[in-house]
């Protein structure tokens, strides 16, 4: 008689990613809607919950569509690379790019979401970097010789058992 | 009036073309207008911007209002807190027709 597992697990399954995601493209807004797509599908193997992938996409189009509309900006060309790992913590983002760098030399974080009466004002697009802030931790950014590098970690995919 | 969008996506690699056709769709548009989000599965801060746009284009009274947002979308309006600044129904038809069965 063949033998019946011995309890349930009781708490989620632990899933890894095979192995690290790496990808380069092009700086355009469809290249960033393949990019998303291949990062969502490579994440399938963690098992997440469409809320979180969701999380994932959002966060994930906000940086990229920044480099593509900002670092390049209109009529520049240039490359994009991603990198994703996961970790016991969650999933550590990496985006890298040779366009221009952040006004300031810093990640615009750390800004408050505008109130409904302060949108006549607001530039369309502006909220990009609320929802970036708002959905991921760790946010550094350093301008090193002619690259952007931009990182963030989102809280999904935690396999850090607690004590 | 229910205005349906087409789309899985709002973002920025369509961000300026769905503006455009809000811009067209919403010219004559008087009262309230119902933006119907059923088919719609992601949204942006590009394609969030292009729909508070064609909230601010529009005039002589007529006010836009969201339908049927799916939860990631949901999600968007929430962070933003732009659900604050849009009246969002459950469903479109209900919200145009609330008394039919």
């Amino acid at each position: 008689m063949p033998r019946e597992a011995i309890s349930a697990p009781t708490k989620r399954p632990v899933f890894q990613l095979q192995r690290d995601i790496r990808i380069s493209f092009p700086s355009t807004s469809l290249s960033v809607r393949r990019a998303l797509e291949t990062v969502i599908g490579s994440l399938a193997a963690l098992s997440l919950e469409p809320e979180e992938l969701g999380t994932v996409e959002l966060v994930l189009a906000e940086a990229l569509n920044n480099v593509v509309e900002h670092a390049y900006g209109e009529g520049e060309r240039g490359w994009i690379s991603l990198e994703c790992a996961h970790r016991p913590d969650g999933l550590h983002f990496t985006i890298l790019d040779e366009g221009k760098p952040m006004p300031d030399g810093i990640a615009p974080i750390g800004l408050r979401i505008p109130l409904p009466e302060e949108l006549d004002a607001l530039p369309e697009g502006g909220f990009g970097w609320f929802l970036i802030q708002d959905l991921s931790h760790d946010v550094q950014y350093f301008r090193t010789g002619d690259i952007n590098r931009l990182s963030f970690r989102i809280n999904i995919g935690v396999t850090l058992l607690p004590n | 009036m229910i205005v349906t969008v087409n789309a899985l996506r709002i973002d920025a690699a369509v961000a300026i073309q769905f503006k455009d056709q809000m811009r067209a769709a919403l010219d004559e548009a008087k009262g309230r207008v119902v933006l119907d989000l059923a088919q719609v599965e992601f949204v942006d801060s590009s394609g969030l911007g292009a729909i508070v746009a064609a909230m601010k284009q529009m005039h002589g009274g007529a006010k836009l209002e969201l339908a049927a947002l799916r939860p990631n979308v949901d999600k968007v309006f929430r962070l933003t807190r732009m659900d604050t600044v849009f009246p969002i129904h459950l469903a479109a038809e209900a919200a145009v027709h609330p008394h039919a069965s």
